[in-house]
């Protein structure tokens, strides 16, 4: 049977690999294609990275490292940030990765969910939806622009709208627990699952191999994504790439 | 000499750095004169059908690669949607496939048990013996990244996989080769596949 998917998510902020924790914070963790290089020898499920200065810079995908990342990669790449045509869609995927993600540009124009779907199949979209907690009270509500802009949009509400216009996943990243290692939010993870019938992703607060089991027996498929598990080690935080091992990952996904 | 055919879909340096790692020679089929050098061939893909069908109808490859495949009998290997445009016709879209294999492509039933697209890594069932399968095994697991599947007759039918219901994961028609997931991106035993493809 299928197995749920533990994805390491690496941040690119110029040109380099970043940590953050809050969306915040950011911490130089070393080289994007070096990190690939060292995945690429701990047989990771897959790999997700997102250029998080894109967007609010202004700019268009940087082509030639992401070139030079599906090059590198032996594992399958999703690629988000500054991904607002068609045709930048399509040039992503011609360069040989294997999904593309859709951030702001999805809640900012969601019909691009629909044509980029028609065209690459839905398999190929994925979005991903920044997802604050109000300080009171208990609702929810999706981010854009690096968690600066509220969009007041629900995130169960988009993600089916998102489902319906097409999107093959959506990857659910809490702002509130990034880089806490604190835990994902559990009671988000499960308004989005019992609603969608795509794919999800969840991602922000893995801390241990522990609570990746959890996650996999309550929710079950799922893809469990982290950042700060696989870059950091030890109470310091000091940067070392690490991954489970074939065993410690058939104790996790069992 | 493998040709990976470069009709501008699909993970083809993928293809292309598995070959070299294993020092298997390899080259991108560009256009129809390089059909000449090359003894076997990858048809890749991503993407919904009729793009894909599209993409190769407007690469010119179309009628040499035809050829290849049915006069010459080159060995030829599809993989992910490159698999499903062997068959006559998918329910994705409203084009032709290359009907190289009778078949048709339908959208997996699942029931509503599972999310779809199948998306991660499962296991192939193998039903047949094939050199292709070699030192592959049901614990064999791949990646895969789809919404559709190709039905075909089960004396095509070399490994299966379950998502809700058998998926047709490898086929085969004489010379004709198809997987669902990625061997491109399936770690070791993505390798071991594109190795027994060179080794045929």
């Amino acid at each position: 049977m299928l197995k749920s998917r533990i994805i390491p998510t690496l941040l690119i902020k110029d040109k380099g690999l970043v940590k953050s924790t809050n969306f915040k914070d950011f911490k130089y963790v070393g080289d994007p294609l070096n990190a690939v290089r060292i995945f690429n020898e701990k047989n990771v499920d897959e790999l997700i990275v997102l250029a998080i200065d894109a967007t609010a810079n202004g700019v268009e995908p940087d082509f030639k490292l992401i070139e030079h990342l599906a090059a590198e990669c032996r594992m399958p790449l999703c690629y988000g940030g500054g991904i607002t045509t068609v045709e930048q869609a399509g040039k992503i995927l011609s360069l040989g990765v294997e999904k593309i993600s859709l951030g702001s540009a999805a809640i900012e124009n969601p019909e691009l969910i629909q044509e980029m779907s028609r065209n690459f199949g839905a398999q190929s979209i994925s979005v991903v939806l920044d997802v604050k907690k109000r300080m009171l009270g208990s609702k929810y509500y999706c981010f854009i622009k690096n968690a600066t802009q509220n969009s007041k949009l629900d995130p169960v509400d988009f993600a089916l709208k998102c489902q319906r216009l097409g999107a093959g996943e959506i990857v659910l990243n809490s702002i509130d627990q990034d880089g806490t290692m604190q835990g994902y939010d559990i009671a988000l993870i499960g308004k989005l699952r019992s609603s969608l019938t795509i794919p999800l992703t969840v991602m922000g607060g893995a801390g241990s191999f522990e609570e990746l089991k959890k996650i996999n027996h309550k929710f079950y498929p799922i893809g469990m994504a982290a950042g700060s598990l696989f870059v950091f080690k030890g109470k310091y935080r000091a940067v070392l790439i690490s991954y489970p091992t074939l065993e410690e990952k058939s104790l996790v996904l069992d | 000499m493998i040709g990976i055919l470069n009709y501008g879909l699909g993970n083809i340096k993928a293809f292309k750095n598995v070959f070299d790692k294993e020092h298997i020679d390899s080259m991108y089929v560009n256009e129809n004169e390089d059909f000449s050098k090359v003894s076997k061939i990858i048809l890749p893909g991503v993407g919904a059908f009729d793009y894909a069908m599209e993409r190769l109808e407007a690469s010119g490859l179309l009628e040499t690669l035809n050829k290849c495949v049915l006069n010459d009998k080159i060995p030829v290997l599809g993989v992910c949607v490159g698999m499903q445009m062997m068959a006559d016709s998918s329910e994705e879209g409203s084009k032709s496939g290359l009907g190289w294999i009778k078949g048709t492509v339908k959208k997996i039933n699942i029931e509503k048990k599972y999310p779809l697209p199948h998306m991660g890594w499962n296991q192939l069932k193998i039903v047949k013996n094939h050199e292709i399968m070699r030192s592959l095994s049901d614990n064999s697991e791949f990646y895969f990244l789809h919404s559709y599947h190709v039905e075909v007759e089960d004396e095509y039918v070399l490994a299966i996989s379950n998502y809700g219901e058998s998926i047709c994961s490898v086929i085969n028609k004489e010379n004709v080769y198809g997987m669902q997931c990625h061997p491109e991106k399936s770690h070791q035993y993505g390798i071991q596949f594109l190795k027994n493809f060179a080794m045929l």
